[in-house]
C-alpha cells in the first residue's frame, strides 16, 4: 500500500476554495437566525479598580431590552489553563484593565443595546495600577490577582541542565546581550463573533468564530455549570486566528448563558477596539543571552533570562513563558543550559499565544546574538550556524527529541539563492542583508488538560453511494485544516477530492481534535485521518478481494477504482467496491486517532516544548534604509522551509510568505502599547491606537517579493512526511530583518520593532562616538525560585530533575492509539 | 422612519424599506442577506467591505445606504455569470490567494474595478489599486499572482 501521490503533494486549489471566492463561506457573524437578539459589552473604563456599585435600572427599562447582566450571574471562573482559571464571564469584584467587560446588555438590535449599554453606571474604586513589569515587580501590593507565585508575579521558573556556570566560564568568549520585543496583536481582519441558542430539545448550541472548539466546550460546561454533554459548540472558519481565537472568551460565555436563560437567540460580534482588548497576543519580552563560545564559534552553555509582561489574566501565560525557554536547543546545539523565565501580570490586555507563542522573541535575541558573535569571530553568520546545527536524531540537554532536521540544507538554499556570499558585508552604505534561522513545533506534545486520550480523532463514513464524508473535530481557520484532512483521505482512498465531504469543529458532530493552536492540526489529524482512511480501505479490500479473487496485497485504490496491480483491467469502481464492503460487512465506519509519543522531558516544566517533530526555517532578508531618515524598505526576502513533505504545495507556500509579511510587520512596525492619560481626565492606562488605522501592519506595498523554497524530507512522524508550516516560517524575520539593518548602517537595534526612530538614535550615538545601538540597558534583579537541576542526557541524565520532590508520575493507558510512520512507510499497521 | 431605497444590486432591482442612518454595508449585510460583503473595522480602514458602486470600488461601511438611491451596486454575489466563476474568482481559488477569506470579497471587488478600468495592470499597478485591502493571511504575494493570472486569462479568452 504505497503513497501513489495522485493527490498528495500536487499543487491543487483547496477544497474550500470556491466558497471562499464567492463568499459563500459563513463565518459566525453571517449567521442569522429567527428571532435573533443582539448584545453588547459594557467593558471598564479604568485600568485597576474595585466595583463599588453597578446600576443597571436605567439600561434595563430601555425599550427594547431584554436583559441586562453583571458579574453577579457568573460565580464561575474560567480560562485556558487549569492552573489560571482566573477570569469571569463579566468581573464581579474587580475590574483589571481598561477593556474588562463588566457588564452586558440583550437588546432587539445592536444599536438598541449600545443605547442603553451607555446608561449603565459603574463607580470605581481605583487601585494602583501596573503599567510595566517594573511596577509589578516593585510593588507586590496590591496584587492583580489572589493566585500566582508571589506579589504581581504569575510565574517565575528557573530550569538548569548540567554545569552552565562552568561551561561558560571556561569559554574563551562570554557574549551578554539584552533584547527587547514589544508586543504586538494578531489583528485577524474578522471581528470575534458568538452566536449562541437554545435547540429544540432545550440544549444549549454556540456557534463562534475559535480556533478551539474542545476547550470553549470545556470551558461553556464549567462556567455555566452545564453537563458538557448539552452543550454543542460550533467552530465556525475563522476569518484568520494566528492565536487570537484560542482562549475562551467572555463574550462566549455571556451570550450562552442568555440565550439559555431567554431561550432565544443571541448574536454578538465584537468592534475592533473590543477586538485589541481581547488580545492575547504577543507578550512584550525583556532579555539576557549571556552565551559561552569556543573560538571556533561553538556553544559551550547558555544562560537565559526572559521577564514576560502577561497582562491581566493567565490566559496560556505558564505555556507561554516556558516557550521563551524551549526551542533554543532544538536549533543549535548547547550542551548546557540555563533557563530562567519570569511572566508579570500588569493592568493590560491578556497577553497570550500569537503565531510562534514565546518563542519568537527568545529567537530574535538569540539570532541577533549570532550575528554578533559571528561579527567578533569573524566567520560568516551562516557558516556559524552551519557548524552548530543540531543534529539528527538526538535528544537535546533539555530533553526534547529532535529528529529530522533540515535546517542546514534551509541556510544553504538561502545562502544560494540569495547571493549572500557576494552581498554580505560588501554592500553600499544604506543596503544589507541578514540572515536568521528558527525552529518549531510540530504540535504541542503533551494536551493543555493532562490526560490519556488522543489529541486528535477521526471517523469516516461509506456508503453504497460512494460518498465518503470524514469528521474530524479540527477548526479551519484559513490555514488549509479542511483541505488536508480531505486530500489524505482521497489519497489514502484513490478517489478525488471532491468526492470527500469533511465535517470539521463541531463537538456534537465530530471526535474531538484539541484545536488549531501550537501548529498540531497537520500532523495530529492527518495521521488519525491516515489511520480511519487505511482502516475502511481494509475493509473494502477486504471485500473486492473475496469477489474478484485478487489477493488482497495487489489491490490499488485509484483514480476512483479498485484494481488489481498486475492486472489493472481487472477491477471495479469504488463506489461498488465500498458497496461490496457495506454488503460484507454492514454498515462502514471507521475510526482514526492520534497521541504523540511520549516526552523523555520527565522534569516539572518539561512539558513545555516536546513535539513529535520540529520544522526549520532559513532566512534571508535584504533591507534598504535610509541613513537620512532611518527608513527601512524590504525589497526581498529569500526562505527555505524544513517541511518534511508539502501535501499541497500551493497552500504550504501560502503559510510562508504569510508568516513572512506577518513577521515584516512585527519587525518593522507592529506595536501593542499603551500611554496614561493626562492626570486632569482619568489618568487611565489605555491602548495607544486600538483601531487598524493607527495600529500599522504591511500593506501590500510594504510587502517584499518573497522567495520560498522547500526542503522536504519526509519525517517518519508526520502524515506522508508532513511537519508544520503555520509559524515556523514567522520566526527568523524578525531578527535576519535586524541583522541586515546593521549589514547596512551598522548599529545595532536590539529591540523590536525596528523602527527608523530606534535606527536614528543609534546612528546619531554611533556619530558621537557612542555604543551603536539601541536596545535595553539592564535586566531586573528577579526573585528566582530554587533552580530545578536536570542532568543533560549526554551526561547520563534520566530527564528528572536532580532536586525536584518525587511527585506523581503522569501515566498514559497505553490504548493502541498511537499512530507513527503514517503514510510513508510499506509496514502494514493495525 | 424607515424609508424606501430603491437600487439595483447584482443586476436585480432591489425595494426596501430601510433606517436612514444604515450604512450600505448593514444594507446588504441584514436587509438584503448578502452576506458575501465582510466587515473588519466599519470605520473604513481595512477595506473588507469594498463593493462596486455604479463601477467604483466603495466602502460600503462608509457611505450611508440612501446615497446608492437608484445606483447599482454589484457585491462578491454578483460577480458570477451564468453560474460560471469570475476569472478573478477561479484564479484566487486555484492559486492560493484566499487563506481565511474573510478579505477575499473586497480584494476581488476591487481587483475587479482594476481589470474593468485597466485590463493589463503591472504588479506594481496591482500592489497600488489593493493597497487599501488588509489581508492577514497571505502577505499578498499569491493575491497579486492571482490577479496578474486574471487579467492573462481574460485576454485569452
Amino acid at each position: 500500500m504505497t503513497l501513489r501521490g495522485d493527490v498528495i503533494g500536487k499543487p491543487r486549489r483547496r477544497v474550500d476554495g470556491r466558497a471562499k471566492v464567492t463568499g459563500q463561506t459563513k463565518f459566525a457573524d453571517d449567521i442569522v437566525l429567527p428571532r435573533m437578539l443582539h448584545a453588547k459589552l459594557l467593558r471598564s473604563s479604568v485600568p485597576h479598580a474595585k466595583i463599588v456599585r453597578i446600576d443597571t435600572s436605567k439600561a434595563a427599562a430601555v425599550d427594547g431590552v431584554s436583559l441586562v447582566l453583571t458579574g453577579e450571574s457568573f460565580p464561575i471562573a474560567y480560562g485556558i489553563l487549569p492552573v489560571s482559571h482566573d477570569e469571569h464571564a463579566l468581573c464581579r469584584d474587580v475590574v483589571r484593565f481598561v477593556g474588562d467587560p463588566v457588564a452586558a446588555v440583550i437588546a432587539r438590535d445592536e444599536a438598541t443595546a449600545e443605547r442603553a449599554m451607555r446608561l449603565i453606571e459603574v463607580e470605581y474604586e481605583a487601585l494602583r495600577t501596573f503599567a510595566s513589569p517594573d511596577d509589578s515587580l516593585a510593588h507586590p501590593e496590591p496584587r492583580i490577582h489572589e493566585y500566582g507565585d508571589f506579589g504581581n508575579v504569575h510565574k517565575a521558573v528557573a530550569l538548569q541542565f548540567g554545569d552552565v556556570d562552568a561551561a561558560i566560564a571556561g569559554a574563551d568568549h562570554v557574549f551578554d546581550d539584552l533584547f527587547y520585543f514589544e508586543g504586538n496583536t494578531h489583528l485577524p481582519i474578522e471581528q470575534h463573533a458568538t452566536v449562541a441558542t437554545k435547540d429544540q430539545d432545550g440544549k444549549l448550541v454556540v456557534y463562534s468564530s475559535t480556533q478551539t472548539p474542545h476547550y470553549l466546550h470545556r470551558a461553556l460546561a464549567k462556567a455555566l455549570s452545564l453537563p458538557a454533554a448539552h452543550i454543542r459548540v460550533v467552530a465556525t472558519p475563522n476569518g484568520g486566528g494566528f492565536g487570537g481565537k484560542s482562549d475562551p472568551f467572555n463574550h462566549e460565555v455571556v451570550v450562552a448563558y442568555a440565550a439559555m436563560r431567554l431561550d432565544r437567540p443571541i448574536k454578538i460580534c465584537l468592534t475592533r477596539e473590543e477586538v485589541f482588548y481581547c488580545h492575547r497576543g504577543r507578550h512584550p519580552v525583556l532579555m539576557r543571552f549571556r552565551t559561552g563560545v569556543t573560538k571556533e564559534g561553538t556553544i559551550t552553555g547558555l544562560d537565559l533570562q526572559t521577564l514576560l509582561d502577561g497582562g491581566a489574566y493567565g490566559s496560556y501565560g505558564v505555556a507561554s513563558t516556558f516557550y521563551t525557554g524551549a526551542l533554543q536547543t532544538v536549533t543549535y546545539d548547547i550542551p548546557t543550559y540555563r533557563f530562567r523565565g519570569c511572566r508579570v501580570f500588569t493592568n493590560k490586555p491578556p497577553c497570550g499565544p500569537k503565531r510562534g507563542h514565546g518563542t519568537p522573541q527568545s529567537r530574535f535575541g538569540q539570532e541577533v546574538q549570532l550575528d554578533k558573535i559571528a561579527e567578533t569571530l569573524a566567520i560568516d553568520p551562516a557558516d556559524l550556524r552551519l557548524n552548530i546545527v543540531q543534529p539528527p536524531d538526538s535528544l537535546t540537554a533539555n530533553f526534547l527529541r529532535v529528529g529530522t532536521i533540515g535546517l542546514a540544507d534551509c541556510i544553504k538554499k538561502v545562502v544560494d539563492r540569495s547571493n549572500w556570499r557576494d552581498t554580505f558585508r560588501k554592500l553600499p552604505l544604506g543596503h544589507g542583508v541578514g540572515l536568521a534561522c528558527s525552529s518549531y513545533l510540530s504540535g504541542a506534545g503533551l494536551p493543555i488538560n493532562w490526560n490519556d486520550l488522543p489529541h486528535s480523532g477521526v471517523q469516516l463514513k461509506l456508503d453504497r453511494s460512494g460518498g465518503v464524508t470524514v469528521f474530524c473535530g479540527a477548526t479551519e481557520i484559513g490555514q488549509g485544516s479542511d483541505d488536508v484532512l480531505v486530500a489524505i483521505v482521497a489519497e489514502v482512498l484513490g478517489i478525488d477530492p471532491f468526492d470527500v465531504r469533511a465535517v470539521t469543529g463541531d463537538t456534537d458532530l465530530t471526535p474531538v481534535d484539541l484545536g488549531s493552536y501550537s501548529s498540531r492540526v497537520t500532523l495530529m489529524m492527518g495521521n488519525a485521518a491516515i489511520q480511519a482512511a487505511e482502516r475502511a480501505r481494509e475493509l473494502i479490500a477486504d471485500a473486492v478481494s473475496v469477489k474478484l479473487e485478487i489477493p488482497k496485497g495487489r489491490l490499488v485504490f485509484a483514480d476512483r477504482r479498485v484494481f488489481d496491480a498486475e492486472d489493472p483491467e481487472r477491477g471495479t469502481s469504488f463506489r461498488e467496491a465500498v458497496r461490496l464492503a457495506e454488503a460484507k460487512f454492514g454498515t462502514l465506519g471507521t475510526t482514526g486517532s492520534y497521541t504523540p509519543p511520549r516526552s523523555e522531558a520527565k522534569f516539572k516544566g518539561g512539558g513545555v516544548g516536546p513535539s513529535p517533530t520540529y520544522s526549520y526555517t532559513a532566512a534571508v532578508v535584504e533591507v534598504d534604509v535610509d541613513p537620512e531618515t532611518g527608513w527601512v524598505t524590504v525589497p526581498r526576502v529569500w526562505i527555505a522551509h524544513d517541511i518534511g513533505r508539502a501535501l499541497n504545495p500551493t497552500l504550504v507556500r501560502g503559510q510562508v510568505e504569510g508568516g513572512v509579511y506577518m513577521g515584516i510587520g512585527e519587525a518593522l512596525m507592529e506595536e501593542q502599547v499603551f500611554r496614561r492619560l493626562p492626570a486632569k481626565l482619568s489618568h487611565a492606562l489605555v491602548h495607544k491606537f486600538p483601531s487598524i488605522l493607527e495600529y500599522k501592519s504591511p500593506t501590500s506595498l510594504e510587502m517584499p517579493e518573497v522567495f520560498t523554497d522547500l526542503i522536504e524530507y519526509p519525517d517518519p512522524a508526520g502524515p506522508f512526511g508532513a511537519k508544520e508550516v503555520g509559524q515556523g516560517p514567522l520566526l527568523p524575520i524578525m531578527p535576519a530583518v535586524a541583522n541586515a539593518v546593521y549589514d547596512a548602517v551598522g548599529v545595532r537595534i536590539d529591540s523590536i520593532p525596528v523602527t527608523p526612530e530606534k535606527i536614528l538614535r543609534a546612528l546619531e550615538a554611533k556619530a558621537a562616538g557612542k555604543a551603536p545601538r539601541q536596545g535595553p540597558a539592564s535586566f531586573p534583579d528577579i526573585p528566582w525560585p530554587e533552580t530545578l537541576r536536570v542532568t543533560p542526557p549526554w551526561a547520563g541524565g534520566t530527564g528528572r530533575a536532580d532536586n525536584e520532590p518525587a511527585r506523581p508520575t503522569h501515566r498514559r493507558v497505553d490504548a493502541g492509539i498511537e499512530a507513527r510512520a503514517a503514510g510513508i512507510t510499506k509496514e502494514a499497521r493495525s | 422612519m424607515k424609508l424606501r431605497l430603491t437600487l439595483t444590486v447584482n443586476g436585480e432591482p432591489a425595494d426596501t424599506l430601510v433606517d436612514p442612518d444604515k450604512t450600505l454595508l448593514e444594507v446588504l449585510r441584514e436587509d438584503l442577506q448578502l452576506t458575501g460583503t465582510k466587515h473588519g473595522c466599519e470605520l473604513g480602514e481595512c477595506g473588507a467591505c469594498a463593493v462596486l458602486v455604479d463601477g467604483v470600488p466603495l466602502l460600503s461601511c462608509l457611505m450611508v445606504a440612501h446615497e446608492c438611491e437608484g445606483r447599482a451596486v454589484v457585491t462578491v454575489e454578483g460577480l458570477t455569470e451564468d453560474g460560471r466563476l469570475h476569472p478573478l474568482q477561479e484564479c484566487f481559488a486555484d492559486l492560493g490567494a484566499a487563506q481565511c477569506g474573510y478579505c477575499t470579497p473586497g480584494i476581488l471587488m476591487t481587483a475587479k474595478a482594476l481589470l474593468d478600468r485597466e485590463p493589463h495592470p503591472s504588479r506594481e499597478r496591482i500592489r497600488e489599486a489593493l493597497s487599501g485591502n488588509l489581508c492577514r493571511c497571505t502577505g499578498y504575494q499569491q493575491i497579486l499572482d492571482a490577479v496578474e493570472a486574471a487579467a492573462s486569462l481574460t485576454v485569452t479568452r
